[in-house]
C-alpha cells in the first residue's frame, strides 16, 4: 500500500472536490422549487448544448465501459472493439427515434419511456413490463460501475477481503447516493464536466506518451497479434474470423438498439432543452466513441508492456489491465488523476442510473398502482427515496455476491431491455401493433432471451450457464460454427409474435385501446404554444419558455 | 424562437412534419459499419494501425459527417413555416 501513496492522496482529493461539487448543484441554476421529477429527476428540462453533451456522454461512456472495453481486447483482442461501430450506429439511431420521444414527452409531461407508452397504447400493464424490464435491466448496471471503482480501489491496493476492505467502496456510494438524493439530476450534470474533462486529458496523454515508449503503435498491434497466435483459443485474433463476424455485427446493433432504450438515456435526452440541442448532440456525442476507441486500445497497450491483471484469490480480474497499466506506466501523481477519472466517472452514470430506476418505480408502479393522486412533491419524494434504496441495491449485490454475477446480470439487462424496442421505438412512428400481441411478443422475447442466455457456455471462465451473449447457432441445428448475439435473435421473436399478435388480434376485433397522443405531438418543439399550454396544465412545473 | 399562433390562442398550430429525403442519408453511418467485408483485414495498415482499427475509427467521422449534413438540412430556421402563415 505504501507505494500507492501519492496516488492515494491525488485520488481522494479529486474524488472530494467533486463530492463537493454535487451538494453545491442543488443551488445551480436553482429553480424555484425542486420538488417535482420535472426538477429533480430532469434537470427542470432545460439543459442546452454543452450541459447535454457532457450529461449524455457522461451517462453513457461509463467507468465500466472505461476499464472492461479494454480488458476485452486484452484478452479476446478484435472481438472487444464492437464497441466502436456500436457507438457509431446508436447516434443516427437517436436521431431517427429519441428525437420523437423528446417531442412527445415534452408535450404530455413524460418523465419515463413507460409514461410514454401508458399514454401511446393505454395499456397500464404493458407500461409496468417496460418499467419492470428497466428498472431490472438498470440495476445491474449500477452495480458494474462499483466493478469499476473496485478495479482503482484494488489498483491502489487499498480494497482487500472483509467488511474493512469493502469500507472504501461504501463511502465512495454513499457520498454518491447523499448527493443524488439533495441534488437530483443537477448533480451528475455538474460533475460529468469534471469527469469527462479528466478523461479527455488522461486518455490523450495516454494514447501520445505510453505508444512512444512502447516503441510505436505498429509494434503493440504486433505485440498482440503474436499474444493471440500464441493462445490455443480459436475466437480470438486482431481481425474477426468466418464464425465471429456475424456475432460481431448482431452485438454492435443489438447493443446500439439496447443503449437507447436503457431508461438512463432517455433520462438524459429528456432533460434536453429543445430538438435542436438533441439532434446538435448527435454530432458532437461521437467525439466520446473515438475516445472510447483509442480506450479499447489500452487493452493491447497492456498485452504490448506486458501487464497482468491483479489476482484475488486465485482468480486474475482482467478489469484491473487499465489502472495497473497506468501505474506501470505513468508518474505517480498522474496514476492519482487516472484513477480519479474512473473512480469520478463510476459515479455520473450511477447517479443518472438511479434516478432513471427510481422515477420509473414512482410513475408506474406507485403513481399507476397505488397512490393514483400523488402531487409532484410526494412523487419527487418518492423517487429521492428509492433512489437511495437502488444504490443499496448495488452496493450489496458487489459486495454480498460474486461481482461475476453482476456481469452476467448485466449481460442479461442488455438482452432483455432489448426486447422493449417494439413498444418504445417502434411505438414512437407507428400504433399498428396492438397491445396485447406487444405484451405477448415482449414475453416471447424475455423468454427466448433468457433460455438462449443460460445455454451459452464458456470454458474460459468455468460457466456452464450465462458464460457470454454470443449463441451459437449449431443448437438451433444449423450446421456452422457461427454464433450470434442472443439478444438480436430474442429480439426477432418478440417482433415475430408481436406482429402475428396483432394480425389475430385485428382480426378478432380486440379493442386496441385508445391513444392518448396526437400524430403532430411527435414533432412539437421548444417554444410551440401548445407545448407550452400544456406543460402549465399538466406538468407540475410552470416551465418558462428558454427559448423565448 | 417561432412562436406562431401566440396572436391566436386555441388555434391548432401548423403541422410540422419530421420527414425529409436527408434522413435516409442516416442509414448511411448504420449500414456500412455493419458490413465486416469492408474492414475485417489487416492491410492496408496506417501509422501502425490495422485496417480493422483505422477504418471502423474512421466510420466515426462517417457518423458525424452525416448527421451533421441531416442536421443542418432539417434544421428549423426562424421563419420557416411562419412564412406560409402570414
Amino acid at each position: 500500500m505504501s507505494e500507492h501513496v501519492t496516488e492515494i492522496v491525488v485520488f481522494t482529493l479529486l474524488f472530494a472536490v467533486v463530492s463537493g461539487m454535487g451538494f453545491v448543484a442543488a443551488r445551480w441554476r436553482r429553480p424555484a422549487d425542486l420538488a417535482s421529477l420535472h426538477e429533480w429527476g430532469l434537470g427542470g428540462r432545460k439543459f442546452g448544448s454543452w450541459i447535454t453533451w457532457f450529461l449524455v456522454g457522461g451517462d453513457l461512456y461509463t467507468a465500466y465501459t472505461f476499464v472492461a472495453v479494454p480488458a476485452l481486447l486484452f484478452g479476446a483482442g478484435a472481438m472487444g472493439f464492437f464497441a466502436v461501430p456500436y457507438t457509431v450506429i446508436v447516434y443516427p439511431m437517436v436521431f431517427l427515434f429519441l428525437i420523437r420521444l423528446w417531442s412527445v414527452s415534452h408535450v404530455h409531461g413524460f418523465v419515463t419511456p413507460a409514461d410514454f407508452v401508458r399514454a401511446r397504447f393505454g395499456s397500464p400493464t404493458l407500461a409496468l413490463l417496460v418499467a419492470i424490464t428497466g428498472i431490472a435491466a438498470t440495476m445491474p448496471y449500477i452495480a458494474l460501475q462499483l466493478v469499476g471503482i473496485e478495479a482503482v480501489l484494488k489498483a491502489m491496493g487499498i480494497s482487500g477481503s472483509g467488511l474493512l476492505g469493502d469500507l472504501p467502496l461504501i463511502i465512495a456510494f454513499a457520498i454518491l447516493a447523499a448527493y443524488t438524493y439533495q441534488s437530483g439530476l443537477r448533480a451528475p450534470a455538474l460533475i460529468a464536466f469534471v469527469k469527462d474533462t479528466l478523461i479527455y486529458i488522461v486518455i490523450l496523454v495516454a494514447i501520445l506518451y505510453i505508444p512512444a515508449r512502447l516503441g510505436g503503435w505498429g509494434s503493440i498491434f504486433d505485440a498482440a497479434e503474436a499474444k493471440f497466435a500464441a493462445t490455443p483459443a480459436p475466437g480470438d485474433g486482431i481481425v474477426l474470423n468466418e464464425n465471429n463476424q456475424l456475432q460481431y455485427i448482431t452485438l454492435a446493433f443489438g447493443s446500439a438498439m439496447a443503449l437507447f432504450l436503457y431508461p438512463h438515456s432517455v433520462t438524459g435526452v429528456l432533460a434536453a432543452r429543445s430538438r435542436d440541442v438533441i439532434k446538435r448532440n448527435m454530432s458532437a456525442l461521437p467525439a466520446y466513441s473515438l475516445l472510447l476507441g483509442l480506450i479499447a486500445l489500452l487493452g493491447f497497450m497492456a498485452i504490448a508492456a506486458g501487464i497482468t491483471p491483479i489476482t484475488t484469490d486465485g482468480r486474475a480480474d482482467a478489469n484491473t489491465i487499465v489502472p495497473r497499466l497506468f501505474d506501470a506506466m505513468f508518474p505517480d501523481w498522474f496514476t492519482g488523476v487516472a484513477y480519479a477519472a474512473i473512480g469520478i466517472g463510476a459515479l455520473v452514470p450511477a447517479a443518472i442510473m438511479s434516478i432513471a430506476a427510481a422515477n420509473l418505480f414512482t410513475r408506474n408502479i406507485y403513481r399507476e398502482y397505488f397512490r393514483p393522486d400523488a402531487t409532484d412533491a410526494q412523487e419527487a419524494s418518492v423517487s429521492k427515496l428509492v433512489s437511495l434504496l437502488v444504490k443499496v441495491g448495488a452496493v450489496a449485490v458487489i459486495l454480498l455476491i460474486d461481482p461475476q454475477f453482476s456481469i452476467d446480470l448485466q449481460l442479461i439487462g442488455g438482452v432483455i431491455i432489448l426486447q422493449t424496442l417494439p413498444a418504445v421505438a417502434l411505438g414512437l412512428y407507428t400504433r399498428w401493433f396492438h397491445r396485447h400481441a406487444l405484451i405477448a411478443g415482449w414475453a416471447a422475447g424475455m423468454a427466448a432471451g433468457l433460455l438462449m442466455l443460460y445455454n451459452i457456455a464458456n470454458p474460459a471462465t468455468g460457466q456452464a450457464h450465462f458464460g457470454g451473449s454470443a449463441f451459437p447457432l449449431a443448437k438451433l441445428g444449423l450446421d456452422t460454427r457461427m454464433t450470434v448475439y442472443a439478444g438480436f435473435l430474442a429480439l426477432l421473436a418478440n417482433l415475430a409474435v408481436a406482429a402475428l399478435g396483432t394480425l389475430l388480434a385485428r382480426a378478432a376485433k380486440i379493442d386496441p385501446g385508445p391513444d392518448r397522443t396526437r400524430p403532430d405531438d411527435y414533432t412539437a418543439d421548444e417554444g410551440d404554444p401548445r407545448v407550452h399550454e400544456l406543460d402549465l396544465k399538466g406538468g407540475p412545473a410552470p416551465t418558462p419558455s428558454a427559448g423565448g | 424562437m417561432t412562436t406562431t399562433g401566440s396572436g391566436t390562442p386555441g388555434a391548432p398550430p401548423p403541422p410540422r412534419r419530421d420527414r425529409s429525403p436527408w434522413n435516409w442519408l442516416l442509414l448511411l453511418p448504420i449500414i456500412v459499419p455493419l458490413v465486416p467485408v469492408l474492414f475485417n483485414g489487416v492491410d492496408p495498415r496506417l501509422g501502425g494501425f490495422p485496417r480493422f482499427y483505422w477504418l471502423q475509427l474512421a466510420f466515426i467521422l462517417l457518423g458525424v459527417v452525416s448527421t451533421t449534413i441531416v442536421y443542418r438540412m432539417t434544421r428549423r430556421r426562424p421563419g420557416d413555416r411562419k412564412g406560409s402563415h402570414e
